[in-house]
């Protein structure tokens, strides 16, 4: 899982039937302290994610264990909103 | 899947017992444009491609699918010969 | 998912038997600046795409496989969307030193 932010959305009419109703989230990764990291993935949002959150973004294979993704096209989904992260070192 | 040609050949004896018989190529990666990219890789063969042609191959868990239902340890495995490619 | 761009078509006669009767694109995966993001690779088409379309471009087994009804095929990736309109409101307000 990483931490990421939501930056922004993406609308296609035209996409396989199975991710009909599914809001597709744009991410960027985000280290602990919340600053951006380089690249970026198209996540489906499971958890009802808002602009600018950070959230937590499971991919690969076991993106399809999140809410209702069973055998859906999907490598990527917000699984949770964080609400603080705290890191000692 | 990605673009590549073929470079080489790996011989090698001792090996995992799955990968007896598998052909093991050296691919080098290339643009549509056919220029060389990145670092040359080795590969198992599912279709008997020919030395120095263009081919695409397959990554990950789904690049073992060829050989099922022996399961054959590999991460990379050439799926296809490219004949033509159309770019705008 | 990621952001990319058809560029193009692959014809292959001497392939998988699973990829018979499937299109296959070149696709150019894209950042979110529009810049390409690496070398182009080869998509299976689950949605009709043409070149010059914005596509989702699925980077996963199942997915891919799945989306173009091939299970348990040797094929990683797929166009699997077209994409009509990306809005990154967020970004743009992002501190510029947030920025990377």
């Amino acid at each position: 899982m990483i931490l990421a932010r939501v930056v922004g959305t993406i609308v296609a009419t035209r996409k396989d039937p199975r991710l009909e109703g599914f809001k597709l989230l744009i991410v960027k990764p985000v280290s602990p302290e919340g600053q951006d990291e380089s690249g970026y993935v198209i996540a489906v949002d499971t958890v009802g994610a808002g602009s600018k959150e950070t959230v937590i973004v499971v991919s690969g294979s076991s993106a399809r264990m999140a809410e209702g993704c069973k055998d859906k096209p999907v490598d990527a989904s917000i699984v949770g909103i964080v609400d603080t992260v705290t890191v000692n070192r | 899947m990605f673009l590549g040609r073929v470079v080489g050949t790996v011989v090698a004896t001792v090996k995992d017992a799955a990968l007896k018989g598998q052909r093991l190529l050296v691919v080098q990666p290339v643009t549509p444009e056919l220029k060389e990219t990145g670092k040359r890789i080795v590969v198992l063969d599912a279709v008997g491609v020919g030395a120095g042609e263009l081919i695409y191959w397959c990554r990950g868990k789904e690049s073992s699918f060829p050989f099922l239902p022996e399961e054959v340890p590999t991460d990379n495995t050439i799926v296809g010969v490219v004949d033509e490619l159309h770019l705008c | 998912m990621l952001i990319a761009r058809v560029i193009g078509e692959m014809v292959s006669t001497e392939k998988h038997p699973s990829h018979v009767g499937r299109k296959a694109l070149v696709v150019q995966p894209l950042d979110l600046d529009g810049t390409n993001r690496g070398d182009p690779v080869i998509a299976f088409d689950a949605v009709d795409a043409g070149v010059g379309d914005q596509v989702l471009l699925v980077t996963e087994g199942f997915s891919a496989m799945t989306s173009v009804q091939r299970p348990e095929s040797p094929i990683d990736m797929a166009v699997i969307g077209v994409i009509d309109r990306i809005d990154l409101d967020a970004l743009a307000q992002t501190p510029a030193a947030h920025r990377k």
